[in-house]
């Protein structure tokens, strides 16, 4: 493979990784909007929704009945969460609450691991033939179905915030949550309701990328991780933001792990992470929230 | 149709109202002065489930609503118009006047697409700008909005805080006229307000509140006369003796 071919090949997989963090981050921002949460269990949404649909599919169930069951028991489990551990503490100030989520996260990963232990599962491909040849590099068809889930999640969240009027009702939530209240808004409800929204996206996060990464107890966790520094780079309050976010760090991750060092791929996102905070706290499209003092 | 009995909100340590009672008629329009921390702005806040009573109960039409959270209060019909607005900023105008008609937008949708045409009649300076974000309009225009989105609710009891705040005092009259306006078609409105003479001029009856407690009552023309009020509220200090302090 010639050096374009190789740029290219990397740049697919920047784009297959930066999809995946881009899910995650689009989950994040969505659900921080609304609940002022930052869901730091946003990853085991993920690595449970997969693992549940490669047990059914082992199991004998098609893959589309097994994403539409993994889906819909994971918005169930994010909204009991929410009710169970976020909504007693919804006085509590955001530390507490991001605190609380880490909480949930290590409890799920530790559930995961005591119901699907250490072996990783796989879910089959969605759609069969080898990879797809652009200019000399390979493109992995899960890649393409990947991307195809981020659009769709985009255009969708898009499309629900702003052109419907309970899209409208979230927005108020999180524009002005006394204003919301005043005018008959229940921000507790929508908080439910937010993070059962943030449970189906990351179990058909999973789902796409379990066939890509297979499928692990723990596979949550980092990917969690790279979701949170993406939407904190595209400024934690904008979906578009979160997208950009997470196809700048997964681009950069490939051009990192395959010029430089894999060993580096980690330490390059952290660094970014670092940089953006230090050179541009609001993101690269976030606002500066002023506050009045 | 309003009755406060010996209501009490603390704000930490600090007592805000104190052994509060007030009866307001239906109908009524009833102004609420005060200086700085007097406590106006926690009534308004208690009434309409901002604020949780730490004693005493709000009865509306007779029955209790103590303690009840806002979202419960807006679908009983009582409306605040904070004194910071709240608007939506980002949002349209008349995405912020649909919110505003929340709890019984799917109900009555035509309903409410009248009820927006009598918002912009009733302050046509917000007329061709319902496209625009709320964080666009000046503080005017955004005062003029949030009284809207508070009617929209179809309020039974309008609760008003400080309306004239930082306003022109053109635009300070015509919210006034406005809220004349609103008298007449007979809602009930609480008007909490630092500009005494204004408030006056346009309520029935007006209460003086000191300290969280109601120190003094009347008709407002009746206060307007008063020497105790046109010395602390309205400026106007008797050459024979020094100011009072209340």
């Amino acid at each position: 493979m010639d050096l374009t071919g190789q740029l290219l090949q990397l740049l697919f997989t920047g784009f297959t990784l930066g999809g995946i963090y881009a899910l995650i981050a689009l989950a994040l921002v969505t659900t921080f909007n609304i609940t002022g949460v930052l869901n730091m269990a946003q990853g085991e949404f993920l690595a449970l929704g997969a693992l549940l649909a490669a047990s059914l599919c082992a199991a004998g169930a098609s893959l589309p009945l097994a994403f539409v069951i993994a889906v819909a028991t994971l918005a169930l489990l994010g909204g009991l969460l929410e009710r169970s551990a976020i909504h007693p503490a919804r006085h509590a100030p955001g530390l507490i609450l991001i605190i609380i989520t880490i909480g949930l996260s290590i409890s799920l990963r530790g559930l995961a691991l005591l119901i699907w232990g250490t072996e990783p599962a796989s879910l089959p491909a969605f759609s069969g033939g080898g990879p797809l040849f652009v200019m000399g590099a390979a493109v992995n068809p899960q890649s393409l179905w990947i991307l195809g889930l981020v659009a769709l999640a985009v255009a969708g969240l898009h499309a629900f915030f702003e052109l419907t009027y309970a899209g409208k009702v979230f927005r108020a939530c999180e524009i002005n949550r006394t204003g919301a209240r005043l005018v008959g808004i229940n921000p507790a409800a929508l908080s439910f309701l937010a993070f059962a929204g943030s449970g189906a996206l990351g179990a058909a996060a999973g789902i796409f990328i379990a066939p890509v990464t297979l499928a692990t107890y723990d596979m949550g966790f980092l990917l969690g991780v790279k979701g949170c520094v993406a939407a904190i780079i595209g400024g934690l309050n904008s979906v578009g933001g979160a997208v950009l976010g997470g196809l700048l760090l997964g681009i950069l991750e490939a051009f990192g792990a395959g010029l430089v060092s894999s060993g580096l791929k980690d330490a390059l996102s952290l660094l970014v992470l670092l940089g953006v905070l230090l050179g541009r706290p609001e993101g690269l499209i976030g606002a500066v929230a002023g506050r009045k003092v | 149709m309003l009755e406060i009995i010996g209501l009490q909100v603390n704000h930490g340590w600090v007592r805000a109202l104190r052994d509060l009672s007030l009866h307001i008629h239906k109908g009524e329009m009833v102004a609420v002065i005060g200086a700085n921390g007097a406590g106006k702005s926690t009534l308004l806040g208690a009434l309409a489930g901002l604020y949780k009573p730490a004693g005493g109960r709000i009865l509306l039409n007779g029955r209790s609503v103590t303690g009840k959270p806002a979202e419960y209060m807006v679908r009983q019909g009582i409306s605040l118009v904070p004194e910071r607005r709240e608007i939506f900023n980002s949002l349209t105008v008349l995405d912020n006047l649909l919110l505003g008609a929340y709890h019984h937008y799917r109900a009555l949708k035509d309903a409410v697409r009248e009820d927006v045409k009598r918002v912009l009649e009733l302050f046509p300076a917000l007329r061709g700008r319902e496209r625009d974000p709320a964080g666009t309009l000046s503080g005017g225009l955004q005062q003029m909005l949030a009284i809207g989105r508070g009617l929209m609710a179809r309020p039974s009891l309008l609760l008003l805080d400080e309306p004239s705040s930082g306003l022109a005092p053109l635009v300070v009259r015509e919210i006034m006229a406005a809220l004349a306006d609103l008298k007449q078609t007979g809602m009930t409105i609480v008007l909490v307000e630092q500009n005494t003479a204004a408030a006056l001029k346009v309520t029935d009856r007006a209460l003086v509140m000191e300290r969280g407690r109601i120190v003094l009552s009347g008709c407002s023309d009746e206060m307007i006369s008063n020497a105790r009020v046109q010395q602390a509220y309205l400026g106007r200090v008797r050459a024979a003796r020094p100011a009072a302090v209340l």
